[in-house]
């Protein structure tokens, strides 16, 4: 029998080629916004682009989400009800939250466009996420640091609100507001600019006892990020997940050339339309990994992230 | 000497306590509860057995949250519980039964970041207060009116905030701001960070944060062909394995680490009191009796002062002199006035010795032979320089001369943890005076 509705497919884009590409490899929702309200975009795509987006994205019957997760200071609070408004008119489809002072101003200036929540590695759990139900978001995105059970368990208990999970890339895993990479330059006798350490410059760190993982680390003016030195790839059970009823799988294309991006939306449309012509006959193809394996950095493990790990507290 | 300067209001926020900011200290446990609030504070926060972010800390039993009220209640001091962990499925269960029994022992609030805690909390333990926790990071008036709306009469702000924009919260909104001023600081957004996850399988949002931000990193630029480069040529071809990576630092210079200096605010209490914050936060339920109680002494003593003539006020250098007795890193103002700098991290190996010891505990004085008896907490022995102390900058330094047990027989040392002696002191002490000695 065939699948009712298959889940969504989503990629973060960091500009209109990108938004093209991706949604012709077969992506149909993709997410973007702008450094200064949404956080750890592949690009900044301002309000006019996403205007010119638009269309692309509805000649594709995809959606369009644009992330304002940042973390907000009070000088970005008199901006935020003129943002919202024009992504409202822009005809968006969505609004990506984790700051609540978002959903009290939405009420306001973008009442008619859905809310979904991504408080990135805080939302861990349903009661939380009925929480926000109530007031008003219609989507949980969850944290990368949950288990598989957790995941299946999460969609168990929220039948009546879309759970987001990410199935592919790498996540972040430090925050700070501080500006770390021109700190540290400055303390080794070099003058840096944001311009040195930002998302290009392909800067990474290693911990001294962990030779073999590299964790890129860039700036921009909200502060330092530090990202995984593994991605997650979870091509090879996605079944679960399909199985469990997701709503939406997001890949992560943060830091990874377009390419590689497409190569990896093309495996994971496969999958899912594969699994969605008849549920009962889906199989991992080895070949879907293959050809992800076939781009992947060398230096970067695939892996299954937090999905099988054992975590202690 | 002393240099008079006029303080000059720069912040106008307006408090809710309308008589004095609280003091707010860590207490690790039930002793350090006891010193924290004998020593100054108007409540403490501890940690319970599950729900609190420090996992490795001695947390309360219920049984010891119901002696710690008790003896908080003796000195009009409140105690609250930190509930700060951001649940996962599996900690829902449970999580009713643990907040209606903190209701019952008598704590004040709970300290909360995780929704799914506020409105359980809310529902099954209404009297209990819920402060929204700095993992919340709070750091806008927004979505702190968020959080009066949502019945929270306390919110902790992200240490990235301003005095400025505290000042300004202040004046959007009518609830109570409670502020880390002192101890030590997350570099990253209080839970926006798993280092600690994908370091060593520890939840860090869950109370097992290893400090991974403290380790030692090298910084390396990737110097591989970029994303242009690759859409040309086959995929695996501009990858040449471990040859392109161009390191940033020499040699000899120190590596690059997250590890940000201590917050103290000792020398900016006017300008916390004009920004006006209800409640002055002391980092530290994995610290010393030591460190809180002489943290807590001096911050007590300043807000004192300060309350009771803020024309007058001054900074005392023996307030600054005693908080570095106990501390043992650099500290700085954090968020407060400007963003942190390169001179905010600390990248050179740290020193971790704090510069003096809890060596006695005072715990009776007979004026006729003007001996005290003193429990044992660290070694020291005749000739041993010493300092005694107690609430109020109660202060006076000695060379203890002869030690004696309890039987009166004399002591080439006092060794013995926790053994109660007998010393000659050179002024009057009383019980819960602290007896410090310098670090060899």
């Amino acid at each position: 029998m065939r699948m009712s509705k298959k889940p969504e497919l989503l990629v973060t884009a960091g500009s209109i080629t990108e938004v093209q590409r991706l949604l012709q490899a077969g992506a149909s929702a993709v997410l973007v916004g702008e450094p200064k309200y949404g956080l750890r975009l592949p690009g900044t795509m301002t309000v006019e682009l996403i205007e010119e987006a638009m269309p692309i994205v509805r000649e594709h019957h995809a959606k369009l989400y644009v992330a304002v997760n940042q973390l907000l200071h009070n000088d970005t609070m008199k901006e935020l009800p003129n943002y919202l408004a024009q992504l409202e008119c822009a005809g968006v489809d969505a609004i990506v939250y984790g700051d609540p002072a978002i959903l009290m101003i939405a009420k306001d200036s973008a009442p008619n466009t859905k809310l979904f929540w991504n408080a990135e590695m805080t939302s861990t759990n349903f009661v939380t996420a009925r929480y926000w139900q109530k007031r008003g978001a219609s989507r949980m995105v969850l944290a990368r640091e949950l288990n598989m059970e957790q995941v299946q368990e999460m969609k168990r208990e929220l039948p009546d609100m879309e759970v987001e999970v990410q199935v592919h890339g790498m996540t972040n895993i430090y925050h700070s507001k501080r500006h770390l990479l021109q700190h540290y330059m400055r303390h080794i006798g070099k003058e840096a600019h944001l311009e040195e350490v930002g998302i290009e410059r392909k800067l990474f760190l290693i911990e001294q006892e962990r030779q073999d993982e590299k964790y890129p680390v860039y700036e921009d003016e909200h502060g330092t990020y530090v990202m995984s030195s593994d991605d997650v790839c979870i091509i090879e059970d996605l079944k679960l997940l399909l199985e469990a009823g997701l709503d939406s799988f997001k890949i992560e294309t943060l830091l990874k050339p377009l390419h590689y991006n497409e190569t990896v939306v093309r495996v994971y449309r496969e999958a899912i339309d594969r699994y969605a012509e008849d549920p009962q006959s889906y199989q991992f193809n080895e070949q879907w990994l293959e050809r992800i394996r076939e781009v992947q950095d060398p230096e970067r493990e695939l892996s299954f992230g937090f999905f099988y790990k054992e975590q202690m507290y | 000497m002393t240099t008079t300067m006029k303080h000059e209001r720069k912040y106008f926020g307006k408090r809710n306590r309308l008589d004095k900011p609280e003091l707010l200290a860590p207490a690790g446990n039930l002793e350090k509860l006891k010193f924290a609030i004998h020593y100054g504070a108007d409540a403490v926060y501890i940690g319970g057995q599950k729900y609190g972010l420090r996992s490795n800390a001695d947390n309360f039993s219920f049984e010891e949250m119901r002696e710690g009220v008790e003896f908080a209640n003796k000195y009009g001091a409140k105690v609250f519980v930190a509930t700060n962990i951001y649940a996962h499925n599996e900690d829902i269960e449970g999580l009713e039964d643990y907040l209606r029994k903190l209701e019952e022992v008598g704590i004040s609030a709970i300290i909360v970041a995780d929704p799914a805690i506020i409105e359980t909390s809310q529902r099954v333990a209404p009297k209990l207060e819920v402060h929204v926790s700095t993992q919340q990071s709070v750091s806008n008036w927004q979505t702190v009116q968020f959080w009066k709306n949502e019945g929270a009469p306390r919110v902790v702000l992200a240490r990235e905030t301003s005095m400025e924009e505290i000042a300004e919260i202040k004046q959007h909104v009518d609830v109570e701001i409670e502020a880390f001023i002192h101890g030590a600081m997350c570099s990253s957004y209080s839970g926006r960070c798993v280092l600690s996850n994908h370091f060593t399988d520890r939840d860090s949002n869950r109370g097992g944060c290893c400090q991974s931000c403290r380790w030692r990193y090298d910084l390396f630029e990737d110097d591989r062909a970029d994303a242009e480069d690759m859409e040309q040529k086959p995929a695996l071809e501009p990858f040449k394995v471990g040859i392109t990576q161009l390191p940033l630092f020499q040699e000899e210079q120190n590596p690059f680490t997250m590890s940000s200096k201590d917050l103290c605010m000792i020398d900016h209490l006017p300008d916390l009191v004009d920004s006006g914050v209800d409640s002055f936060k002391v980092e530290g339920r994995m610290k010393s009796i030591h460190y809180v109680a002489t943290v807590t002494n001096v911050y007590r003593q300043a807000i004192d002062s300060y309350m009771a003539d803020p024309e007058q006020y001054q900074l005392k250098p023996e307030w600054v002199e005693e908080m570095n007795k106990a501390a043992n890193r650099p500290v700085n103002t954090g968020f407060f006035y400007e963003e942190p700098d390169h001179e905010d991290h600390i990248y050179e190996p740290e020193e971790k010795a704090v510069p003096y010891d809890f060596a006695g505990l005072v715990i009776d004085y007979d004026p006729e032979t003007q001996l005290a008896t003193v429990q044992q907490r660290n070694h020291f022995k005749p000739g041993t320089e010493v300092e005694f102390f107690g609430p109020k900058g109660f202060f006076f330094k000695q060379t203890i001369e002869a030690i004696y047990d309890e039987k009166g027989n004399s002591l080439d040392a006092a060794r013995h943890p926790l053994q109660y002696v007998k010393v000659k002191v050179d002024q009057p002490v009383k019980y819960f005076d602290m007896m410090r000695k310098k670090n060899r």
